[in-house]
């Protein structure tokens, strides 16, 4: 158990000590997004900018402009809120090759509350034109992905959570742009999940094996671009399709299959998150519970 | 400085003929910051490479509106070519409305403004972490200065006393909807650029003399450098000049024949 953006802070110390063109910013959070832990080994190439993203997106995109390789963080709500523009003017237009590490995505920010959940942030940055973004589910996938981002160039956003994850991927498994991962073969139904909630989706595939249904989980850790192939695939080779994500489901995972669907295989598909509300304050678990972003909702679509 | 005149004065023919032949464009902010672009780019910046393969001085126009001044100023110094510029905005053109770094020359793409500042700071940054030599240059509107990230990248060239970095700011005193004054109010610019640990001097942004002498000495400085360059709106050509409507605006044909006579003939 380990929260994504612990293993962020570790990626960057482990390859921080490799690799001397590794500069860290970050906007006055940092023992929240840990580039602290970078910060601690490296402090000569860690920028605090301050309470100030957009400046600290332009401020990283001048340092990645001039051949670093820049790592920039903040809380989704105000790396992909309040720097947006930023992001697509500054960095994406120009292809500024550049990391944007968002951390504290999702309702699962829990107990700060609805200015603090970012539930948009996947449709915010879907829409910029050649943006590239991962949404790792546990530390395996998230330093992996955080190795493959050093040499994929282009603006990309990587989506990181707050609270610990289970262990999902051992060291054999590789991830890669516009790539996912399935597991199981069943027939009776696919779940695609991304980030947090791939391991609910895994629980409830084990759960559902129980009582005789057989489904297969697809974890799309690379949202954009999506995989096509998998998510055809799995619409052609299994009966019931849904989606969970810890994000609207307007502009979320959810949306992007069902435009993959409509293109090509036009199929029904449940989606499970946020239904054109705010988050609110409370538990994460209980919040999760309020928005049916549970193990339950799933097996209850089996029903 | 006869010649930088001369270079001046063909520049602003250039502007001229590209917006007259776009049929749109921002004819009075270009106008007002040819002296700055000539000055720098004609007399100030080493445009050498550093072994990095990268320009040693940099600049950035954070007022990409000014996109036509900008490219003609880099097609006198030849990243592109000079009969490209009246493609300008034309959808076979590769010379966007606003700046993009498509464009040879031109490091990063503009014209949201508020947001060359910080880019600025981040190469200025980038050059002190790396030992590398050269200035960073900016230009910004005084409109530009309504936009709160300039500020707060003022703050951080403080933070990191970037000495390497000089903002330019062509203070010709107009907006779209009418006077900075009115508009927003920047009363004690400078007094207020200066309490964000900026050495900061007030030129005439037209006068060579004290455009060259202020970029000289912001070389030679030991804290981040600010040069107000007061100018006119449209300078140069008469009907233009201080004019609110002249910001963004296309010419008619007897409006360019009328300011190309002004500006010497065609």
């Amino acid at each position: 158990m380990k929260s994504t953006r612990k293993a962020y802070g570790e990626f960057l110390v482990e390859e921080g000590e490799k690799n001397n063109d590794i500069v860290v910013f970050d906007a006055d959070l940092a023992s929240a997004t840990q580039t602290k832990l970078f910060a601690d080994h490296f402090p000569n190439r860690h920028f605090d900018i301050g309470i100030a993203e957009q400046d600290m997106v332009g401020t990283a995109c001048g340092m990645a402009l001039s051949g670093k390789k820049v790592f920039a963080s903040s809380f989704a709500m105000f790396l992909a809120g309040r720097a947006y523009e930023q992001i697509r003017n500054t960095a994406a237009y120009s292809h500024v090759d550049i990391n944007l590490c968002a951390t504290h995505a999702g309702l699962a920010v829990g107990e700060d509350g609805a200015t603090h959940q970012c539930i948009e942030d996947i449709a915010l940055m879907n829409v910029i034109p050649d943006m590239k973004i991962f949404s790792p589910a546990d530390e395996m996938a998230t330093k992996k992905i955080l190795k493959q981002c050093l040499n994929i160039n282009g603006t990309k956003y990587i989506r990181l959570g707050r609270s610990d994850t289970p262990d999902i991927y051992s060291d054999i498994f590789e991830f890669s742009l516009g790539g996912s991962h399935t597991f199981g073969c069943g027939a009776d139904g696919t779940i695609f999940a991304t980030g947090m909630t791939v391991s609910l989706a895994l629980e409830a595939k084990t759960l559902l094996k129980e009582k005789g249904i057989e489904v297969r989980v697809v974890d799309l850790y690379c949202i954009k671009p999506v995989d096509k192939f998998a998510v055809l695939k799995s619409a052609k080779e299994t009966e019931k399709l849904i989606s969970i994500e810890d994000h609207s489901i307007i502009g979320g995972i959810g949306s992007i299959i069902s435009n993959v669907l409509s293109d090509e295989y036009p199929k029904k598909l449940v989606k499970i998150g946020v239904n054109d509300q705010f988050g609110k304050s409370g538990n994460a678990q209980k919040i999760y519970e309020l928005y049916g972003i549970t193990v339950e909702n799933i097996i209850n679509q089996f029903g | 400085m006869e010649d930088l005149k001369n270079i001046a004065n063909n520049i602003r023919k250039d502007i001229i003929h590209m917006i007259y032949s776009a049929g749109s464009g921002h004819p009075g902010g270009s106008l007002s910051c040819v002296e700055i672009l000539v000055a720098l780019y004609h007399h100030i910046m080493d445009l050498s490479d550093n072994d990095d393969g990268m320009r040693k001085d940099k600049f950035i126009l954070s007022k990409g509106h000014a996109a036509p001044a900008y490219y003609a100023i880099l097609a006198s110094k030849e990243y592109i070519k000079k009969e490209d510029l009246v493609t300008l905005r034309k959808y076979d053109s590769y010379l966007e409305g606003h700046p993009s770094n498509k464009i040879n020359g031109v490091d990063v793409s503009s014209g949201s403004l508020g947001q060359g500042m910080s880019i600025a700071n981040g190469m200025a940054l980038e050059k002190r972490l790396s030992h590398k030599e050269g200035m960073v240059y900016c230009l910004l509107g005084d409109g530009e200065m309504e936009e709160g990230q300039v500020w707060e990248a003022f703050m951080t060239s403080n933070k990191y006393n970037l000495s390497n970095v000089v903002a330019i700011i062509d203070s010709n005193g107009l907006q779209i909807d009418g006077t900075v004054d009115t508009v927003k109010k920047l009363n004690h610019l400078s007094n207020k650029i200066e309490s964000f640990g900026f050495n900061t001097v007030t030129v005439n942004g037209h006068d060579f003399d004290e455009l060259i002498e202020a970029l000289e000495n912001a070389k030679k400085s030991q804290k981040p450098n600010c040069i107000i360059a007061k100018t006119i709106k449209g300078k140069g050509v008469s009907f233009m000049e201080n004019e609110v409507k002249w910001h963004g605006k296309g010419l008619s044909e007897d409006e360019y024949k009328k300011a190309m006579q002004e500006l010497g003939g065609m």
